[in-house]
């Protein structure tokens, strides 16, 4: 049994007086010790998702249909007192910034503590030596020090550590970053990505990673999956999305990153226009109006079909038409 | 070899910041763009790129050395006297909501430079040349007629970039700093904007300071690159030298940093480099970047390198470059 | 830290000195009034008005004048109200301000507890009929006169039930001091505070209640549920404790003008004769050396009382005594 299956999930919330689907039939499946990459641009709802599974999702009128189950546990309509024991002891989250994550007026130390006291029976000195120990596991140096500092006294990298480290306080099976590293800088990110990579290893945690930049996702993620305007375009193993993207949104993300290494091109290739509002979503495949493959069987909403290892939403490896394979330049 | 059309000699820029702190935001900056270059600015966050960007136009006013426009020394002229050489230097910046006044329509925000400077005869131009240009410039960035009608909160991210662009475009300015100008945007739409400005630079002849902390970005666009680290510049030269064989560690470990969208086995990752940039309050002694390089040696801790040419054309300003790549 | 008080000390002063001279410069050198008259009172004898012109130095440079008024406000303290029949000014106003503080204090201590409950439970069943019949009453209690208020509070706690059950306990109008009979000044004052407090309460509770829900959009709060704590713990604990910060220094500026005199409506609805009413008294009269004391009594404590929230400050918001915020 997965740790987490996500069965059709799906998000409406009132918009000027009618009901628009930010979420649309969601499906995926996270393993134990597993990292799952959910990419997208801004508006493709992927931040959504994470907050559905920490019914964090308090909008008046939401309504959250479909089926998520964690350790066979039905998340979904979930009341909120039942969800307040799994939040922080089961299912932690980290945020992108982590200099308004934390409340301004605490130590880090002291919210830390917090979390761990909240969710079990253990002294302030019991739960501060934890504290120390966690921030130590992140690699913070002097963590008894940091723990006594408040969040604006630390640098960037320094509070996303002590934000994990939060997170982790309680040993949770599933940790939820949304875009854990955009706020830092690149040197930074590069260190926090690693830490959440040796976290599997260390705490066996199972990892939700959302993000917009697809070489995190490449750097990290097992396996990953693509959202479009609320919908999936396509999920597979990471290296195989990579290699052999399916769909044709997936392949024009990939070659709209200018490329650091090889030949520069003259020109990005990029893709037209700007992502549908999900009011205005298009009836059938959504990404038809910017889409160079763009036919008269996209009329019609494509089902989400396995091609090989990947699950794809697209009519075109149903019609014999595969996209080519990229060429990885390194 | 063509004069610069934009130098910097030596600035400084300090701000206080109580108790008697100076941060060193800039510290003995070097660098000449000549006509027809892109010189990207690439740094973390603290490095000083933005300031030099506002230097450059004096939008800000360096604490010392000079500013040189066009031959013409304009560090510290007043604003009088400054004012005609402004329509010949533009910027356009990050976030592309936060300078578009919300409540005037796009004709009106790109047609106000149009109004308040006088044409080339020194003359003011009448609403029919407004109009004109007007039209062109929107052809220019690729944004429909009708758009000078609209507001701001109706366009999406990157067509405000467009706008924020033609508004800089409007007195056909020589030289465009552009700070963070897609690091804002969704990929699929950054690839548009920093396509229009390639294009924008071929049919106008524009010269960029470009200034992003996303490499990749950078040298797509950049004809040269200087990198920066705590207020100085410590590489410089050609985009292509500079970023395929890098000289400096620092250039290094940022290039190495960048999580680029290709799938390699787990051991065939660099390490990251430690710790933070730290505070350009209390910049390290020697070399800045000695407390996180990984190659630095004793004399790195006290005497801090000058930038020379290690014999390829680029300044490194290190005491022991890389050398192969 | 010990520098910033002191340099906030330092502040404290000169607005002071700049106050006293600012009013001293209204009342005693405009031109065409003549202050030794003024003193003296209507119809003075000849003799009077010679001693006065002495004693404060008229007949010397308004420098000198100002120094002698000082002295007498703070050294020697025997500044005397002619037109008040040779009443010594500053035991005047020594005596009205316990009254005054009693009132303020008593009051401020109801509206402080009343507006965090009610604004607090407000926030947390916001969009319910809680919420709603809350800030109603908010409404109503700002919109009421302190005047009417206490004229009806006066009607039937004096008049017409007094002689019920209900109102019996209630003493006449007028101060019972604290250290005379302290359950007498709790009787005497509990109607006045009220009073006083109904239009604070209705200020306060809807200021914080917008503060929270405000507030609850932060990125702080989404982390703090995303803890698993309890409702009541995140609204408290991260909310509320958050919210202070704007609370407190509302707080300050209200106290300080109300201790300075700005309770004048209560103080004569209940016959109360507090450092208000002797300022409106002295204003009636033109009693100048009566004047300057309240005036400067009042300037004294709205600045300290703005030094203490600044004070606060430090204590409740970690990035100020970082001198970040």
């Amino acid at each position: 049994m997965p740790l987490l299956a996500v069965r059709d999930l799906t998000i409406a919330l009132p918009v000027g007086g009618r009901m628009v689907t930010i979420i649309d039939s969601v499906s995926f499946t996270l393993g134990a010790r597993e990292i799952l990459g959910i990419v997208g641009e801004s508006g493709s709802g992927k931040s959504m998702t994470a907050l559905a599974l920490m019914g964090l999702i308090d909008a008046p009128g939401a309504r959250i249909t479909g089926s998520a189950r964690f350790k066979g546990r039905e998340l979904v309509g979930l009341p909120q007192r039942a969800f307040r024991d799994l939040r922080g002891r089961e299912i932690a989250m980290i945020f992108q910034d982590p200099m308004t994550a934390f409340t301004p007026v605490y130590t880090v130390g002291w919210q830390i503590d917090e979390q761990i006291r909240a969710h079990g029976r253990v002294t302030r000195k019991d739960a501060r030596a934890r504290t120390i120990r966690l921030l130590g596991d992140m690699g913070v140096p002097d963590p008894a020090r940091v723990a006594d500092r408040y969040p604006h006294q630390l640098s960037g990298g320094l509070r996303q550590r002590a934000m994990i480290a939060m997170a982790l306080s309680c040993n949770p099976s599933l940790l939820i970053a949304d875009e854990p590293t955009t706020a830092l800088d690149v040197t930074v990110q590069a260190q926090i990505l690693d830490l959440l990579r040796r976290l599997r290893r260390e705490y066996g945690s199972s990892v939700l990673l959302i993000t917009h930049d697809m070489g995190v996702v490449a750097e990290t993620c097992d396996r990953t999956m693509v959202l479009y305007s609320g919908i999936i375009a396509e999920r597979g193993p990471t290296g195989a999305v990579f290699a052999r993207p399916g769909h044709p949104y997936t392949a024009a993300l990939l070659d709209s990153i200018p490329p650091l290494h090889g030949a520069r091109p003259a020109r990005l290739p990029s893709i037209p226009g700007s992502p549908p509002a999900p009011a205005d979503r298009p009836a059938g495949c959504p990404f038809t109006p910017r889409c160079a493959y763009a036919h008269d069987a996209c009329a019609v909403r494509p089902p989400l079909l396995p091609r090989g290892v990947q699950d794809i939403a697209c009519v075109l490896p149903a019609e014999g038409r595969d996209l080519p394979a990229r060429c990885a330049t390194v | 070899m063509t004069a610069p059309l934009i130098e910097a000699q030596s600035l400084r820029m300090e701000y206080r910041v109580g108790r008697g702190q100076v941060l060193r935001a800039l510290d003995g900056v070097s660098l000449a763009v000549r006509p027809g270059e892109v010189l990207g600015l690439v740094g973390e966050s603290g490095c000083g790129k933005s300031t030099l960007g506002r230097c450059l136009l004096r939008l800000a006013r360096p604490t010392a050395g000079r500013v040189v426009f066009d031959g013409t020394d304009i560090t510290a002229l007043p604003e009088r006297t400054l004012r005609p050489l402004r329509q010949g230097m533009q910027m356009v910046f990050q976030d592309s909501y936060a300078s578009l006044n919300p409540r005037r329509r796009i004709g009106d925000l790109i047609a106000e430079p149009l109004r308040v400077h006088r044409d080339g005869q020194g003359r003011r131009r009448t609403a029919a040349d407004i109009a004109a240009r007007l039209a062109e410039l929107m052809d220019l960035v690729g944004l429909p007629q009708a758009a000078l009608a609209r507001y701001p909160h109706e366009f999406s991210g990157g067509q405000r970039q467009r706008i924020n662009i033609a508004r800089a475009l409007a007195l056909s300015p020589r030289l465009v700093v552009a700070d963070e100008p897609v690091s804002a945007l969704d990929v699929s739409i950054q690839a548009q904007i920093v396509n229009l400005f390639m294009d924008l630079r071929d049919r106008l002849g524009l010269t960029y300071v470009f200034v992003a902390h996303d490499l990749a970005v950078v040298r797509q666009i950049s004809t040269r690159v200087a990198v920066m680290y705590l207020g100085a510049i410590v590489e410089l030269g050609d985009a292509d030298t500079v970023l395929h064989r890098p000289a400096h560690p620092y250039t290094a470990a940022l290039i190495a940093a960048v999580p680029e969208p290709v799938v390699l086995p787990d051991g065939d990752r660099a390490p990251p480099l430690r710790g933070d940039v730290p505070s350009p309050i209390a910049p390290p002694p020697g070399c800045r970047f000695h407390t996180r390089c990984p190659s630095a040696q004793d004399r790195c801790r006290t005497d801090p390198p000058a930038l020379r040419d290690p014999g390829d054309g680029r300044q490194v300003a290190c005491h022991f470059p890389l050398t192969g790549g | 830290m010990a520098m910033a008080i002191l340099r906030r000390l330092g502040q404290t002063l000169f607005v002071l000195v700049g106050i006293s001279v600012l009013v001293f410069l209204v009342f005693f050198a405009t031109p065409g009034a003549d202050p030794t008259a003024r003193i003296a009172g209507r119809n003075a004898s000849p003799q009077t008005v010679a001693r006065v012109r002495v004693e404060y130095g008229f007949d010397r440079p308004l420098p000198v004048q100002y120094i002698r008024m000082m002295e007498k406000l703070f050294v020697t303290r025997d500044l005397t109200s002619y037109v008040n029949r040779g009443e010594k000014v500053v035991p005047e106003v020594f005596q009205a301000a316990p009254v005054t503080v009693s009132l303020v204090t008593g009051a401020a201590v109801i509206w402080v507890l009343a507006s965090v409950a009610m604004g607090t439970l407000a926030a947390a069943l916001r969009g319910g009929w809680v919420d709603r019949g809350l800030m109603m009453l908010g409404l109503v209690g700002i919109s009421i006169p302190v005047f009417w208020l206490g004229q009806v509070a006066n009607l039937l706690t004096q008049s017409r039930y007094h002689d019920s059950w209900l109102f019996s306990w209630v003493p006449g109008l007028g101060y019972v001091p604290f250290m005379q009979d302290p359950l007498g000044w709790f009787r005497a004052l509990v109607i006045p505070w009220f009073t006083l407090a109904v239009l604070f309460i209705g200020i306060y509770s809807r200021v914080l209640r917008a503060d929270l829900v405000a507030v609850r959009g932060e990125d702080f709060m989404r982390t703090a549920r995303a803890k698993g704590l309890s409702p009541a713990r995140v609204l408290l604990f991260h909310g509320l404790r958050t919210s202070m910060i704007t609370f407190v220094s509302l707080f300050g500026l209200d106290f300080a003008q109300l201790v300075g005199g700005g309770a004048l409506l209560t103080e004569v609805v209940f016959g109360l004769q507090g450092v208000g009413r002797l300022t409106y008294q002295a204003l009636g009269n033109l009693d100048l050396p009566l004047i300057m004391a309240t005036v400067m009594y009042s300037a004294v404590f709205v600045v300290i009382a703005n030094a203490v929230v600044d004070m606060l400050y430090l204590l409740l918001d970690p990035r100020v005594r970082d001198g970040r915020a």
